[in-house]
C-alpha cells in the first residue's frame, strides 16, 4: 500500500487541470486525534439517541435482507460506517498536501467506528445495571433485548464495540478502492436497500404483470429480501456498474451539450416517455400503489405551487398549507350536501372555477398586506395567517358554514364531464386526475418562469431595491406569485376533499406548510423536476403529515428524519436534490468565480 | 435602435428641475435646499468632497429616500411621493455607486428584465404562448443586444449568457449602464461610473457618456470624481459640499471659483 494511488480519490468537479500532486499516503498512526474524537462522538451520540427514540424496536419489524438485516439495525449501522468514511476526507487546498489514501485512512476508519460502537456498549451496559425508566421514557425491555442481543450485556456491548470498529474500518477502506470498485459497492447498496425500500410497489407492480414467481423468489413471504436473492441482486448490480463504466454520466454530460433544437428534441422524447410511463404503469398497479403515487401527486402539486412563491420569487411562504385548506373547504361547501348554507350543490367540476378564483382572491386579500414586508418578517407573519384561516374554519362562530371541528364528511366524488366519477375508493382515478393537474401546473411554472415575469421574480429574488429602482412593480410582481401559487394549491385541496370525502381543519395544521416547504428546499427551489424529486423521496418514500409512505414503519419518527435531512441538506448540498442553476451559482457562486480564475477561463453556466 | 427623441435644441426646456429640495437623517441635512435644473439633451456633472450629498440626491430624485421638503419635477410634474418604480416608468434611470447588479442573472438577462416598465405581456400572453407574448419576447431579446452592441464586443458573444458576477470590474459598471439604458429613460442618472476603472477604460467610458447623449440623446446627470472626466463631459457643473450647492457653471467657471477650491483642499483649520 505505499505505492501512490491516483484513482482512489473521490473525483472533484470541475477540471483536474491544476490539481496538486498526490503525497504518499500518511503513516498509519499520524493522526489528527481532534478530528477522529469528533467524528466518532458524533456518530456515538447519534447512535445513543437513535437508540433512546425507540426506532431500532419500531424499525426491527421491517426487513431488509430476511434473516439477517433489519431496517432497526440499519439505522444503527450505518452511522459508525458514515463516521468512518468521512474521517478519510481530504480537504483540497492550495499548497496544502494531499496524501494518497492508504493504512491511515484505514485505522482511522477504526478508530472512529469502535469509538461509535463504544456509546451503543456504554448504554446496553448502563440500560442493565441501572434503572433508568424514568429518565428515558422509551426504555423498553426490546430495546434492551435488541441491544444485548438476547444475551447477556456484556455480551452486547462487546458486540457493539466490535461492530462499530468493523463498521468504521468498512468506511476507511472504502476511502481505498479504486472508482470502479466504488461505483460497484454503491450501486450494490443502493440497489438492495432501494429494492427492500420499493418491496410493496415491486410486488405490486410484479403482480400486474404477471410476474409474481420473480418477486417470489426475490422476496420473503413476510417481507424483506431473501438472503441469497440479495447475493444474486448484488452481483447483479456489481457487474452492471463494472461494464456500465458510468454511461450514465457520460449521457447526462451528452445531453448536457446538446444545443438548440437537438436539445428540445432530447427533452421532448423525454417528457413524453416519463408521461407514458407515468401513464400505463398505475393501470398494473395495485390499490395500495396507487394511493401512494396520489398521495406524492397531490403534494407535488402543492409543493410546485409553493415553489413558485419560494423558489421563484423569493418570498417566505411558511402559511401556505392556507390555500389548501381554502380550496378544500371551498369545493366540499360547494359539492356537499351537508353545507346547510349553500344549497345548490354544483358539480365538482363548476366548483373548481369557483375554487381557483376565490383562493386567488383570498391570496390577493392575504398578501396585499403583508407582501411590502421583507424576509423574516414576511415568513412569521404568513404562519400567522395560515393559522389564523384555519382556527376561522374551526370557530363557532363560522361553524353554520364550515361545519367547526366537524367539518364536512359526505362529500360527493368529482365527476369528470360525467365520463367518471373520482373518488378515493378508486386511487388510480384520483392519481390520473392528480396527474392531469400536476401537467397543468408543471406547464404554468415551466411557461412562466420563461417569461417576462419569471425574470422580474428572479430580479426581485435578487435585489428587490435594485428591481424597484429598474422599474419593476416588486409589490405587485410578488403579488402576482403569492396568487398563482395559492390558485396551484387550491387545486390540490379541491382533489384532496374529493378524493378522501370529508374535511377537518385538523387536516390544515401549519405541520403541512412545513413539509411542503422541507419538500421544496430538499428536492432544490425553483427546479421543476427537483420539487417532483423532492416529493417523491420525502412523501413517498417517509410519508406525509397524515399519509403513510412505503417505510410506513416510520411513521412516528417522521419529523424526526425529516429534520435531520434537511440538516444534512443544508450542510452537504443547500441548493437540494436538483438544484435549479441559478440557486447553485447564488449558493456557490464565490467559489465557481475562484475556481475559473484559478483555471484562467470564464466560468461556464 | 429606438427611435429616441433626437436632440431637439431650439430651446433647451428643463427636464428635470428640483426646487428647494432638502433631505435629512435624523439631524443631518444631507441635502438643503437644493435648486437645480436640468436641461434636455445636457450633461450635468455633480461633484463635491465625499459626504456631500451626491449620492443621496440621485436616491431622492429616484424616491429611494424621503424627502423632507421641496419637490421634484420632471418634465414639469412633480415625481414626490412616486414609488421607485413609477419614477423609473416616467423616465428616470441610474447607476449605482456599488454596483449593484443582479449577480445571478446572465448579462442578458439583467438588460431584458430592465425592460419589464416597457413591456406588457401578461401571464395569459405567456401562458397561452401567443403570437403577441413570442412577438414582445423577440423584441425584448431584440432591444436587449442592440444595447449591448454599444458597448461594442465587451458584452456581446459568449458573454451575453455569463452570469453578472462572472464579470470584470469595468464590464460590470458598462452593464449597469446597460440596464439603465434598457428601462428606455429621457433622463440617465450616473453615480461614479469610472470608478474603479484604469485610465484607458476611463477614456473610452467617457467618449460613450457623450455618445448617450448625442446618440441615444439621453439627458444625463453624472456625479463623479475624477476632474478629467468632469472637464471633457460636462456641459455645466454643480457643486455640492455639505448638502449645499456651492456652485454651479461651466468646469472652468467652477475650477476657478474659490469656495470650491475651499471645498476641495479645505482651510488652513476646518470649521466645524
Ligand atoms: N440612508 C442614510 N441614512 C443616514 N445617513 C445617510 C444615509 N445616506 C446617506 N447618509 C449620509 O448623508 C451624507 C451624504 O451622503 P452621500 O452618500 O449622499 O454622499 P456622497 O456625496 O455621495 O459621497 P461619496 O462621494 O462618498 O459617494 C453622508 O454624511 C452620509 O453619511
Ligand atoms: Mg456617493
Amino acid at each position: 500500500m505505499s505505492a501512490p494511488r491516483v484513482d482512489g480519490l473521490p473525483q472533484q468537479h470541475g477540471s483536474p487541470t491544476q490539481q496538486m500532486p498526490l503525497v504518499a499516503p500518511r503513516s498509519a498512526f499520524a493522526h489528527d486525534w481532534t478530528r477522529i474524537a469528533r467524528m466518532g462522538s458524533i456518530a456515538a451520540f447519534g447512535q445513543v439517541f437513535i437508540a433512546l427514540s425507540n426506532m431500532p424496536v419500531r424499525l426491527d419489524e421491517r426487513l431488509i435482507i430476511k434473516p439477517v438485516l433489519s431496517l432497526g439495525y440499519l439505522v444503527l449501522l450505518i452511522l459508525p460506517f458514515a463516521a468512518g468514511y468521512r474521517q478519510g476526507h481530504q480537504i483540497r487546498r492550495e499548497g496544502v498536501p494531499t496524501y494518497s489514501p492508504g493504512l491511515n485512512e484505514v485505522v482511522g476508519g477504526f478508530l472512529c467506528g469502535a469509538l461509535a460502537g463504544a456509546g451503543l456498549s456504554l448504554l446496553t451496559i448502563l440500560l442493565t445495571h441501572f434503572d433508568l425508566r424514568d429518565p428515558l421514557v422509551n426504555w423498553s425491555p426490546m430495546l434492551l433485548n435488541l441491544l444485548s442481543f438476547d444475551n447477556s450485556s456484556w455480551f452486547g456491548g462487546v458486540i457493539w464495540l466490535a461492530i462499530g470498529a468493523a463498521m468504521g474500518t468498512a468506511g476507511g477502506l472504502l476511502r481505498l478502492v479504486g472508482p470502479t470498485s466504488r461505483r460497484a459497492t454503491i450501486t450494490i447498496v443502493l440497489a438492495v436497500t432501494g429494492a427492500a425500500v420499493l418491496e410493496s410497489v415491486v410486488v405490486d407492480l410484479a403482480e400486474g404483470l404477471g410476474l409474481e414467481p420473480l418477486t417470489d423468489r426475490l422476496y420473503h413471504r413476510r417481507g424483506g429480501i431473501n438472503w441469497n436473492s440479495a447475493l444474486g441482486l448484488a452481483g447483479l448490480c456489481g457487474l452492471l456498474a463494472v461494464t456500465g463504466q458510468g454511461r450514465l454520466r457520460q449521457a447526462k454530460s451528452f445531453h448536457a451539450q446538446l444545443q438548440g433544437k437537438q436539445r428540445t428534441q432530447a427533452n421532448g422524447g423525454l417528457i413524453i416517455l416519463t408521461a407514458t410511463l407515468l401513464i400505463v404503469l398505475p393501470l398494473f398497479l395495485g390499490k395500495l400503489t396507487n394511493e401512494l403515487l396520489a398521495n406524492v401527486g397531490l403534494f407535488v402539486l402543492l409543493a410546485l405551487g409553493l415553489n413558485i412563491v419560494v423558489g421563484l420569487a423569493g418570498i417566505l411562504d411558511l402559511g401556505y398549507v392556507a390555500f389548501f385548506a381554502v380550496g378544500s373547504y371551498t369545493a366540499a361547501v360547494l359539492t356537499s350536501a351537508t353545507s346547510s348554507r349553500i344549497t345548490p350543490e354544483i358539480p365538482w367540476l363548476a366548483a373548481l372555477i369557483v375554487v381557483v378564483i376565490l383562493t386567488g382572491l383570498v391570496g390577493l386579500f392575504i398578501g396585499a398586506p403583508v407582501i411590502r414586508m421583507r424576509g423574516d418578517y414576511l415568513a412569521i407573519v404568513t404562519l400567522g395567517f395560515g393559522e389564523i384561516i384555519r382556527l376561522l374554519f374551526l370557530s363557532d362562530w363560522l361553524s353554520g358554514w364550515f361545519g367547526g371541528a366537524q367539518g364536512f364528511t359526505k362529500i360527493p366524488a368529482a365527476g369528470i364531464f360525467g365520463l367518471t366519477e373520482v373518488d378515493g375508493t378508486d386511487p388510480r382515478r384520483v392519481f390520473y386526475l392528480v396527474l392531469a393537474f400536476c401537467a397543468l401546473a408543471i406547464y404554468v411554472s415551466w411557461r412562466l418562469e420563461r417569461s417576462r415575469l419569471g425574470r422580474a421574480w428572479m430580479a426581485v429574488r435578487e435585489d428587490e431595491t435594485v428591481a424597484e429602482a429598474m422599474g419593476i412593480n416588486t409589490v405587485n410582481i410578488k403579488l402576482l406569485a403569492f396568487v398563482v401559487g395559492a390558485m396551484l394549491g387550491s387545486l390540490s385541496g379541491a382533489i384532496f376533499a374529493a378524493k378522501v370525502g370529508s374535511v377537518f381543519p385538523s387536516s390544515f395544521q401549519i405541520l403541512v406548510s412545513i413539509v411542503i416547504l422541507v419538500v421544496v428546499i430538499f428536492g432544490g427551489m425553483g427546479n421543476i423536476v427537483g420539487v417532483i424529486a423532492g416529493a417523491a423521496v420525502l412523501i413517498g418514500v417517509l410519508g406525509g403529515p397524515k399519509q403513510p409512505g412505503l417505510l410506513a414503519e416510520f411513521a412516528e419518527f417522521k419529523l424526526l428524519i425529516y429534520g435531520a435531512l434537511l440538516i444534512w441538506m443544508m450542510l452537504a448540498k443547500p441548493e437540494g436534490l436538483i438544484p435549479n442553476v441559478r440557486r447553485t451559482r447564488e449558493l456557490h457562486h464565490h467559489e465557481m468565480a475562484q475556481d475559473a480564475w484559478l483555471q484562467g477561463q470564464p466560468p461556464r453556466r | 435602435m429606438t427611435t429616441q427623441t433626437t436632440l431637439t435644441e431650439a430651446m433647451p426646456t428643463a427636464i428635470l428641475e428640483t426646487r428647494n429640495l432638502s433631505v435629512s437623517f435624523g439631524g443631518l441635512h444631507a441635502l438643503e435646499e437644493l435648486d437645480m435644473q436640468v436641461s434636455q439633451g445636457e450633461i450635468v456633472s455633480v461633484i463635491g468632497p465625499n459626504g456631500a450629498g451626491k449620492t443621496t440626491l440621485f436616491n431622492a430624485i429616484t424616491a429611494t429616500v424621503d424627502i423632507s421638503a421641496g419637490d421634484i419635477l420632471f418634465e414639469g410634474q412633480s415625481v414626490r411621493g412616486l414609488d421607485p418604480n413609477k419614477v423609473t416608468t416616467r423616465g428616470i434611470a441610474r447607476t449605482f455607486q456599488n454596483v449593484r447588479l443582479f449577480a445571478n442573472m446572465s448579462v442578458l438577462e439583467n438588460v431584458m428584465v430592465s425592460q419589464h416598465c416597457r413591456t406588457k405581456q401578461h401571464a395569459f400572453g405567456a401562458l397561452l404562448y401567443t403570437k403577441a407574448f413570442r412577438r414582445e419576447e423577440a423584441e425584448i431579446r431584440q432591444r436587449a443586444t442592440e444595447i449591448l452592441s454599444f458597448f461594442g464586443t465587451r458584452l456581446i458573444g459568449y458573454r451575453m449568457d455569463q452570469p453578472a458576477f462572472s464579470l470584470s470590474y469595468a464590464n460590470r459598471r458598462r452593464l449597469e449602464i446597460a440596464r439603465a439604458m434598457a428601462t428606455q429613460p429621457k433622463l440617465i442618472l450616473l453615480d461614479e461610473p469610472v470608478a474603479g476603472m484604469n485610465p484607458v477604460e476611463t477614456a473610452e467610458l467617457t467618449g460613450m457618456i457623450r455618445r448617450l447623449r448625442d446618440e441615444w440623446g439621453f439627458a444625463i446627470i453624472v456625479i463623479e470624481h475624477d476632474m478629467g472626466v468632469v472637464r471633457e463631459v460636462s456641459d455645466r457643473v454643480v457643486v455640492l459640499d455639505h448638502g449645499v450647492k456651492i456652485a454651479e457653471g461651466s468646469y472652468e467657471q467652477v475650477s476657478k471659483n474659490s469656495q470650491v477650491i475651499e471645498a476641495y483642499l479645505g482651510k488652513g483649520v476646518p470649521e466645524k
